[in-house]
């Protein structure tokens, strides 16, 4: 057997020990599980949708819609950004908050809120296509 | 803007000098050779007055709408009238139109409404009518052709079949980015009409559209759109100068088609997006337009206001009267045969407030 030959054999019983070292370890994952993540994070941005136009989220019937169509004008690609009537930097949902809060007339949500990643979630789906711009204004 | 012998203050009493500090008002041009042809009227709009509940509307929408009544009644000289143009109401009701109509009627000038698809499709515009007359119509002031059209009518199907309630046909309409919404339309009946109206002006008379959509085809998905725009542009096609000037998109447009100019004003409730700016969508805006500034959405006025208009060229010069922003002065250019915006047409001229992406 020449060095050559014995390097690829090497290799080979290494790869094959890596699959099947893989097979074992860890969660290997398919089509249908990425069809069904994928189902898991459209169910979200269909809730966020559904708050878009809903009166109930503030107190006055004012819906982010009614200003936001297609969630336009919301830039999510540019947060974190430094918010100058806020004279911090800060991320989307602190906007969505302030938009609840003046528009709306109604209550902020906690940040981790399902209906507030439900809003992100739309948001960032109608932006999608867009590249990551943070800080841009 | 400049001192100018030929131009004057548009505010009228004491204190004039300390109002114009405070109020987006500036002045007009009044040098003209035959002073009796030239004339302004003042244009308000998209006021979406929001009923919430018992004696109670958003106050944000009140207030813009209760600033421009204030601010058109203080020009001086004063408008020969006023266009309310259209989106009175946010979903029809009789209260939010009773509540618009009182404010309104704080007017001291003859004014002309238009109706807006917030106005109409609860009860398709019959109380509307009660307040405000007729949908269409047309009257000619001082060598101008004036017509009002009910621009936001759709398919029969759609307004008579579709929903089980005038409650949710009223809102299927009034969600802007709505996939169960239609295109809005003049219709046979109007078009009819308007050819027939059309036939005893001279062509050399200046002719002003006004209607709540834009009679061009900018973006479907908002119906920032006329499905029939093309047969109104023919109607309008054989006059040396016809101008439309439309509601709905609470942005500022304008753009030129043939002998026709567009332009769009200003809503007195919220700003718009451009259709550019929704990353998913195909649209056709007017590359002349440059777009309204943006100067602090925190500022509940932002990129609202209304305009005043002066008929002296026979096409419409357009002074946007901006709560929180730059006034702004869009005017047909005779040299190019377009309106282009007397400051910041020129790209070197921009500012970053007006980039929208």
């Amino acid at each position: 057997m020449t060095s050559k030959h014995l390097w690829f054999s090497l290799a080979v019983a290494i790869a094959l020990l890596a699959v099947i070292g893989v097979s074992i370890h860890a969660d290997e994952f398919n089509d249908a599980d990425v069809e069904r993540w994928q189902g898991e994070y459209m169910s979200v941005v269909a809730d966020g949708r559904a708050l878009w136009g809903s009166p109930d989220l503030g107190t006055n019937g004012v819906a982010c819609g009614q200003c936001h169509p297609n969630a336009a004008n919301t830039h999510p690609e540019t947060y974190p950004k430094f918010q100058q009537q806020l004279g911090r930097v800060i991320a989307l949902r602190e906007m969505i908050n302030w938009c609840l809060m003046n528009p709306l007339e109604g209550e902020t949500l906690t940040l981790d809120d399902p209906r507030m990643i439900a809003l992100e979630a739309y948001i960032a789906y109608e932006r999608r296509g867009v590249p990551l711009d943070p800080g841009k204004h | 803007m400049k001192n100018n012998p030929n131009r004057r203050d548009f505010l009228k009493g004491a204190g004039a000098i300390a109002a114009a500090s405070a109020l987006p008002l500036s002045t007009v041009e009044l040098a003209f050779a035959d002073p009796k042809k030239n004339f302004t009227f003042a244009y308000i709009s998209d006021s979406h007055i929001q009923h919430i509940r018992g004696s109670q509307f958003v106050n944000n929408w009140d207030r813009g709408l209760i600033r421009a009544v204030a601010e058109t009644n203080l020009m001086q000289p004063k408008p020969d009238f006023v266009v309310f143009g259209g989106d009175l109401a946010q979903l029809g009701t009789k209260e939010e139109l009773d509540h618009g109509a009182e404010m309104l009627a704080k007017l001291d000038t003859k004014t002309y409404f238009v109706l807006g698809e917030h106005d109409y499709y609860l009860d398709l515009g019959e109380y509307w009518s009660t307040l405000f007359g007729d949908h269409w119509y047309s009257w000619d002031h001082k060598g101008v052709h004036f017509i009002v059209l009910n621009s936001i009518l759709t398919f029969d199907e759609w307004t008579f079949d579709r929903w089980p309630t005038a409650e949710q046909r009223m809102l299927e309409m009034a969600g802007l980015d709505n996939p169960n919404g239609s295109p809005f339309m003049v219709g046979e009946a109007q078009r009819t009409w308007l050819a027939k109206d059309l036939e005893k002006v001279s062509k050399d008379t200046p002719v002003v559209v006004f209607s709540h959509s834009p009679i061009q085809k900018l973006y479907k998905g908002w119906n920032f759109w006329t499905d029939d725009a093309e047969q109104i542009q023919t109607l309008l096609a054989p006059f040396d100068d016809a101008t439309v000037i439309y509601g709905h998109v609470h942005q500022i447009q304008y753009n030129q088609i043939g002998n026709i100019s567009f332009h769009a004003v200003m809503a007195t409730a919220w700003p718009w997006p451009y259709p550019g700016t929704y990353a998913q969508a195909e649209h056709t805006m007017p590359q002349l337009t440059v777009p309204m500034n943006r100067a602090d959405p925190f500022f509940e006025r932002d990129a609202t206001g209304w305009q005043f208009i002066d008929m002296k060229s026979g096409r419409a010069s357009m002074s946007y009267n901006l709560a929180n922003n730059t006034n702004r002065t869009v005017a047909y250019d005779p040299a190019t045969g377009k309106p282009v915006d007397t400051r910041f047409q020129d790209v070197g001229n921009r500012v970053p407030p007006q980039i929208h992406y």
